[in-house]
């Protein structure tokens, strides 16, 4: 399905971000990318949807090199790629529903966004995908009046809208809380599976990551250093992606945080 | 514990050595004593003045309306048409203007090309094109128009900018990755950012333009300023006092209404 050839970015700065990566995703695949603050993570994703342009490399989807495209087939390939972004990224002053519909961006014609005249399948299609992230009767209202939780909810139907054939995924949850994280994964990961979608997600937070995603895959310095499912992250590997650390420590305090909405919900059912 | 020190001065943060920071500081002084040294003062001139000051606060005390109340009320309206069609005109104009001159969006070339047209109108000072378009045009409100037109141009164009350079860019990042054009971009993505700006700035210069309209009508470009100017030729203090109050009330008008509209458009 996606197919990244030898790919690398340097900036103006002399910043190596990405060197030689070789990665290929297949069809309904969720691949979580890990790495430290650096390591390039966000520079792989957006130079597959060219938001930062790669200085050398292929990037194939399906059987189109998105590197080699003119400015007008990019904007036609773009349709193909939703992105969800860490800070939600919304037009703050537009409503929920605007918001949802700018996913059609690549379809219509000016006049028509312009307008707000979008087609009656389109405008049907946005209510459906809101009802399914389940903010239906927040429609109408503006997107910075909703929560975190239910603005990246917003952002996942906006990336739907798109009928995308691939999901880039910025660190979706690094604005949330435990809670909301894990109900935000758990929703991405329930639409992948619905849709056959592959997605690449960034991901800071290592045990969630182990816990919703089917393949792992750790870049350090711009390059890709392990590649594998989760079960195979072992302390080893973490040091080979973050440097030297008590991993097992850290995990067992993730487990704690964790547990704790749990165990108010567990709380809260069993006085009602 | 009684190892760290117990006093604590914040570092000098622009001027590190003390000798240059002292000279410098000197300097300033010596120049300040110096230029106002130059400054020639004419007593017995100021004194005069001060007189022909106190008539006109007693005409300003004692305003007269009445007498000359044709003029002045052909005066107000031609400031306000020319005001209010100065800054439509004005503002849709320097839209255009303000996009292209936004480093983030658009090309460099573009880029330079409307700073430098923002530039231009920023600099010449509305009284100077006000004598430049009403010697092209001849005296009344349409040389007025045009000058007020222009100088919203530059006005707008920069506050505008400005404003678009400093959007968030996240919001036009997710509005490009669905594969929009250039013009869906800017109308979703960086329209809902500034427009309650927009709307703040072009009532703002709405009653610069209304202010500004009194002082070009001195040099011949219609309006209140025109009637200001032909009632001190005539040494008509009282009705000169009349058209400052109904310029200063119009201003204060003004004033309160757009804070009032500015609250509604967050």
């Amino acid at each position: 399905m996606l197919k990244l050839k030898n790919l690398s970015k340097t900036y103006k700065t002399g910043d190596t971000a990405l060197s030689d990566v070789t990665l290929e995703i297949d069809k309904g695949q969720l691949v979580g990318l890990i790495g430290p603050s650096g390591a390039g993570k966000s520079t792989l994703i957006r130079c597959i949807n060219r938001l930062v342009e790669p200085t050398s490399g292929e990037v194939w989807l399906g059987d189109v090199d998105l590197a080699q495209l003119g400015r007008a087939d990019l904007r036609h390939q773009r349709r193909r790629i939703g992105m969800i972004f860490q800070e939600y990224a919304l037009v703050e002053r537009l409503t929920v529903m605007e918001n949802v519909l700018s996913g059609r961006l690549g379809y219509v014609p000016f006049w028509r966004s312009w307008l707000r005249r979008f087609e009656a399948e389109d405008i049907r299609r946005a209510y459906e995908l809101l009802d399914r992230v389940g903010l239906l009767q927040h429609a109408n209202k503006r997107a910075d009046a909703l929560s975190g939780g239910q603005r990246q909810r917003v952002g996942i139907a906006r990336a739907l809208m798109q009928t995308p054939d691939l999901l880039l995924v910025d660190e979706p949850t690094a604005s949330l809380d435990p809670k909301t994280s894990r109900q935000i994964m758990r929703l991405l990961t329930e639409i992948c599976a619905e849709r056959g979608l592959p997605a690449i997600v960034n991901i800071h937070d290592v045990p969630l990551a182990q816990s919703f995603m089917e393949r792992i895959v750790g870049l350090r310095a711009g390059t890709v250093v392990f590649d594998g499912p989760p079960t195979d992250l072992s302390e080893a590997a973490l040091t080979e992606i973050y440097g030297a650390e008590d991993w097992n420590t850290m995990r067992r305090e993730d487990d704690d945080d964790a547990s704790v909405p749990l165990d108010i919900q567990d709380a809260a059912e069993v006085m009602a | 514990m009684s190892s760290y020190p117990g006093t604590w001065r914040r570092p000098p943060q622009i001027v590190s050595d003390k000798r240059v920071r002292l000279a410098l500081q000197l300097g300033v002084l010596v120049y300040l004593v110096l230029a106002l040294g130059s400054v020639e003062v004419n007593w017995q001139r100021v004194s005069e003045g001060l007189e022909r000051g106190q008539r006109f606060i007693m005409g300003f005390l004692q305003p007269d309306f009445s007498s000359r109340w044709k003029d002045i009320s052909q005066g107000l309206t031609e400031s306000l048409t020319m005001t209010l069609t100065s800054t439509v005109v004005g503002v849709l104009v320097s839209i255009p203007f303000g996009i292209g001159a936004s480093r983030n969006i658009v090309p460099r070339q573009i880029y330079v090309f409307c700073r430098a047209v923002i530039a231009i109108s920023r600099s010449l000072q509305e009284l100077i094109v006000a004598i430049f378009l009403v010697a092209m045009f001849g005296f009344g409100p349409f040389a007025g128009f045009l000058t007020l037109s222009f100088a919203t141009i530059g006005f707008i164009g920069k506050l505008l900018a400005d404003e678009i350079e400093e959007i968030d860019e996240a919001q036009v990042e997710a509005i490009r990755s669905t594969g929009a054009s250039w013009l869906q971009m800017l109308n979703y993505a960086i329209q809902p950012q500034i427009m309650p700006r927009l709307i703040g700035l072009s009532l703002y210069r709405l009653d610069i333009n209304f202010r500004e309209s009194a002082v070009i009508g001195i040099v011949g470009a219609g309006g209140i300023g025109a009637t200001l100017n032909t009632a001190i030729d005539r040494y008509e203090y009282d009705s000169a006092g009349a058209i400052l109050l109904i310029i200063i009330a119009i201003v204060m008008v003004a004033e309160y209404s757009s804070s009032y509209l500015r609250k509604f458009l967050q």
